[in-house]
C-alpha cells in the first residue's frame, strides 16, 4: 500500500493517457473497462475499452445515446453486473477499476458489496420503480444506514429523518412513515438521493437522475446534487443523455459511442470546440431557448449501432456526414484511436485538426 | 375500513343468494323436464298416490317455485315448520330442510362432514405453500441448472396426474402393501387427533403434491420477474447482501400474485375436494356432494352448494384484506 500512496503523489492530469502501470493517481480510475454480455445472437460489446479518471470533488458528466454504454459502465464500477445474476449468462468483464487505491474487478464480491451503498452509491433514473413499493422510504432510508453501520433502528431512523431534511423533504418527521407511492416524482428523486447519501460516499453515480422527473423539478434536483457535491466533497459521475444537464454540473465530459469515448475533455472545451462529428450532432440536436429560433433542429442521423456487429472503421461512420473526407477509406477501415488535440482534450476522429477547425466554425457552430 | 367490510359481507351474501336461487330453480325443474316427480324421487317409486299428495302438502311441492325458495332461505335463519295441522315436523335454524335420501337433517350431515373437509384442506394447503414456495424460490435462483429442471419436471408431472391416480399408487403402497397406515372411512370429533393425522396424511401429500407442482411454478416465475424489478438492484447497490435482498426484498413481491391463487385454492378446496375425497373414501362435502347428486337429493345439493359458495366468497375477501396488508398502494373502500 505504501507504494500506492507514494505514486499518489505524483499525480496526473485528468483525462492522460492510460498506461500498463498499476499507479492509481486519481480517487477514481477506470482502464479499458470491456463489459460484453453473451447472446443467442452473438456478443454485444456494450462497453468496449473505455478509460477515465476522475478526482474527489469533481463531476463527470458521461454522454451518449442510449446504447451507447454509459449505464452498463456505472453498473460495472458498483459491480452490479456479477451481484445476484441468478443463472444467467454472466457478463465478461475485463480491464481495471481503481478506487481509493483499491481495484475492484478483481476484489472479492463480497468485499466489493461492503464498498457498495458506502463508499460508491448510485442514484437512478426512475424513483418509483427503484424505490420498494412495500416498504416506507424511512425504512429502506434505514436499511441502506444499517448496512453499513452497527446503530439500533432508532438512531438510524433519526438519521433517515436528518437526511430527508437535507435534500428538502417537508416536514421530515412525518414523510419518513410516507409510502413511495404517497410521494410526488420529485420528491421521490430527493428521497433516493437521501438514500444514496446517507453513508456519505466518495463517489456518487447519478444515471440520468433528472430522465423521469418533470421540467420544473429537473432544475431543483441537478441544484441539490451540485450542493451535496460541494458539501460532502465526493466525486459525482453524471450520466445523460442531456447535454443540458451536464452542462450545468460537469466539470469534464465524456462523450460515449458504440461503447467507446470518442470525445473527452474539460466541460467548456467539448462545449465550445468540439472536436468529433458525433458531438457535433448532439449539440445540433439540443434545444435552446436563449436564441432565436432560426433553423430546425439537426438530429444525427440514422440510428445507434448494433452492439454485436459494430461497424468497421469508426463506429461513427455510417452516419457521419464526414466519413468520406479522409483518405483512402480510412474510416471504414481503421479505428480511430484516442488523439489529444491540445492539453486534456481528447477525441478520436480521422479528420485531422484544419478539417474539424474548418467545419466546427464554418458549418456547425454558425447554426447553434 | 368497517363500511369496506360490511359493503363486502353485503355483497357475499347477495352473491350466495344467486348461487343459491340458480341451484334451486336448476335442480327443481330438471326432475320436471325430464317428467319425473320430486314427490316420487323423496318417497320412492313404489308410493301410492294419496302417500305421495301427503308429501307434496308436507315440503310444499305444489307451490310456486319463488315462493318455495323464499321459504328455504328464511328457514335458514329462523327454522322451519314442514307441514299442517297435527302433522308438523319442525326443523331448527340453521334448516336446509331433510335428505330425500336418508332423510336425515340436512345441516347434521354438513356439520359432521365439514370438519373432515376443512382439515384436509387446511392441512394441504400449508403442505403445499411451504413446499411450492420453497421449490420455486430454489429453482428461480438455479435458474437452468439440474436443480431447476428436475424440480420443473417433478412439478409438471404433478399437475398432469389426476389425483385419483397418484391417491391410488400411494394407497397401494403405504396403506396395502407396506401396512404403515389404516385408513378409517369415518371420522368424527371423537376420534383422536392421532387417527384424525393417520387418515388425512396421504390426501394431504398427494394433494399438496398437485397443488405445490403449480405453486412451484408460479413462485418460480413471478421471483425471476421480480429479481428484475429496479428495486431489486437499487437493494444490491445499497450494499445489501444477496440472502437478504432475496428475503426482504424480492419474496414479499413475489408473495402478492402467489396468495391471490390461494385463497381461490383453499376456498374452492373447503367445498369439497370431489376427487380426493371420492379416491380416499373420506366422510366431507365431497363426498356428500357426489352421493347427493348420484341420488338426486336436492335439499341435500343446495346444502353443499350453499357451503361451497360461503367458502370461496369468504376466501376471496380474506385475499382482498391481505392484499391491504402486504401491498401499503391497495386501498379499501
Amino acid at each position: 500500500m505504501s507504494e500506492m500512496s507514494d505514486l499518489k503523489k505524483t499525480g496526473a492530469a485528468v483525462g492522460e493517457p492510460v498506461t500498463d502501470s498499476p499507479a492509481p493517481s486519481a480517487f477514481l480510475e477506470v482502464r479499458d473497462l470491456k463489459v460484453h454480455f453473451p447472446t443467442d445472437d452473438g456478443l454485444v460489446k456494450s462497453v468496449d475499452g473505455l478509460s477515465f479518471q476522475l478526482e474527489k470533488g469533481q463531476t463527470l458528466g458521461i454522454v451518449g445515446e442510449s446504447g451507447s454504454g454509459k449505464s452498463v459502465t456505472s453498473l460495472g464500477i458498483m459491480g452490479l453486473h456479477t451481484a445476484g445474476q441468478y443463472g444467467k449468462r454472466k457478463a465478461q468483464i475485463s480491464g481495471e477499476i481503481w478506487l481509493d487505491g483499491q481495484e475492484l474487478l478483481s476484489a472479492d464480491p463480497d468485499e466489493v458489496r461492503r464498498l457498495r451503498g458506502r463508499e460508491m452509491a448510485m442514484i437512478f433514473q426512475d424513483p418509483l420503480s427503484a424505490l420498494h413499493p412495500y416498504y416506507t422510504i424511512g425504512k429502506q432510508i434505514v436499511e441502506a444506514y444499517r448496512v453499513h453501520h452497527d446503530v439500533d433502528k432508532k438512531t438510524a431512523r433519526k438519521r433517515a429523518i436528518e437526511m430527508l431534511d437535507r435534500v428538502g423533504i417537508p416536514q421530515p418527521d412525518k414523510r419518513v412513515d410516507a409510502y413511495p407511492h404517497e410521494f410526488s416524482g420529485g420528491m421521490r428523486q430527493r428521497a433516493m438521493i437521501a438514500m444514496s447519501l446517507v453513508n456519505n460516499p466518495e463517489l456518487l453515480i447519478a444515471d440520468e437522475p433528472t430522465t423521469a422527473l418533470d421540467v420544473t423539478v429537473q432544475a431543483q434536483i441537478l441544484d441539490l446534487i451540485r450542493d451535496l457535491q460541494k458539501e460532502f466533497g465526493s466525486a459525482v459521475i453524471i450520466i445523460t443523455h442531456d447535454l443540458g444537464v451536464v452542462a450545468e454540473l460537469a466539470d469534464n465530459i465524456l462523450v460515449m459511442y458504440g461503447g467507446r469515448c470518442v470525445e473527452r475533455g474539460s466541460a467548456e472545451k467539448v462545449f465550445y470546440e468540439p472536436q468529433h462529428p458525433y458531438t457535433w450532432g448532439l449539440l445540433g440536436s439540443m434545444p435552446r431557448i436563449d436564441k432565436e429560433q432560426t433553423e430546425r433542429l439537426i438530429p444525427v442521423k440514422g440510428s445507434p449501432p448494433s452492439l454485436i456487429n459494430i461497424p468497421s472503421g469508426c463506429a461513427f461512420n455510417p452516419r457521419c456526414p464526414y466519413a468520406d473526407l479522409p483518405k483512402d477509406n480510412v474510416t471504414r477501415t481503421v479505428r480511430p484511436e484516442l488523439a489529444e488535440s491540445e492539453a486534456g482534450h481528447w477525441s478520436a476522429c480521422h479528420l485531422t485538426p484544419g478539417q474539424r477547425e474548418r467545419i466546427w466554425t464554418e458549418e456547425i457552430a454558425p447554426k447553434l | 375500513m368497517l363500511a369496506y367490510l360490511i359493503r363486502r359481507l353485503g355483497a357475499v351474501i347477495v352473491m350466495v343468494l344467486v348461487v343459491l336461487l340458480t341451484t334451486f330453480v336448476i335442480f327443481y325443474m330438471l326432475p320436471k323436464w325430464a317428467g319425473q316427480d320430486l314427490a316420487v324421487l323423496f318417497a320412492g317409486k313404489n308410493s301410492g298416490a294419496e302417500q305421495l299428495e301427503g308429501i307434496r302438502q308436507k315440503l310444499g311441492l305444489s307451490d310456486p317455485l319463488l315462493v318455495q325458495f323464499a321459504e328455504f332461505v328464511k328457514g335458514i335463519p329462523f327454522g322451519r315448520d314442514f307441514g299442517s295441522g297435527n302433522n308438523v315436523t319442525h326443523c331448527p335454524s340453521p334448516c336446509l330442510g331433510y335428505s330425500f335420501r336418508t332423510e336425515a337433517p340436512v345441516w347434521e350431515t354438513i356439520k359432521d362432514a365439514l370438519p373432515v373437509t376443512a382439515a384436509m384442506a387446511v392441512g394441504a394447503a400449508v403442505l403445499w405453500l411451504l413446499g411450492g414456495v420453497a421449490v420455486g424460490v430454489v429453482s428461480a435462483l438455479k435458474r437452468g441448472s439440474i436443480w431447476d429442471r428436475s424440480a420443473m419436471v417433478v412439478a409438471l408431472s404433478g399437475v398432469s396426474m389426476p389425483i385419483f391416480f397418484t391417491g391410488m399408487i400411494a394407497m397401494g403402497i403405504f396403506v396395502h402393501s407396506l401396512g404403515w397406515l389404516h385408513i378409517d372411512d369415518s371420522l368424527s370429533s371423537n376420534d383422536s387427533i392421532g387417527t384424525w393425522v393417520e387418515t388425512l396424511i396421504l390426501p394431504w401429500i398427494v394433494l399438496a403434491f398437485l397443488q405445490a407442482a403449480m405453486y412451484a411454478r408460479l413462485t418460480r416465475a413471478t421471483m425471476l420477474e421480480v429479481l428484475g424489478e429496479d428495486y431489486i438492484r437499487t437493494a444490491r447497490a445499497k450494499g445489501v447482501t444477496e440472502p437478504v435482498v432475496i428475503r426482504r426484498h424480492a419474496l414479499r413481491s413475489t408473495m402478492t400474485p402467489i396468495l391471490t391463487v390461494f385463497g381461490l385454492d383453499l376456498g374452492i378446496l373447503m367445498g369439497g375436494a370431489i376427487l380426493t375425497e371420492t379416491t380416499f373414501n373420506l366422510p366431507g362435502l365431497g363426498r356428500e356432494a357426489v352421493q347427493a347428486i348420484d341420488g338426486k337429493d336436492l335439499p341435500m345439493i343446495l346444502g353443499v352448494t350453499l357451503c361451497m359458495s360461503l367458502a370461496i366468497a369468504f376466501a376471496n375477501l380474506i385475499v382482498d384484506l391481505m392484499y391491504a396488508v402486504i401491498d401499503p398502494r391497495v386501498r379499501l373502500g
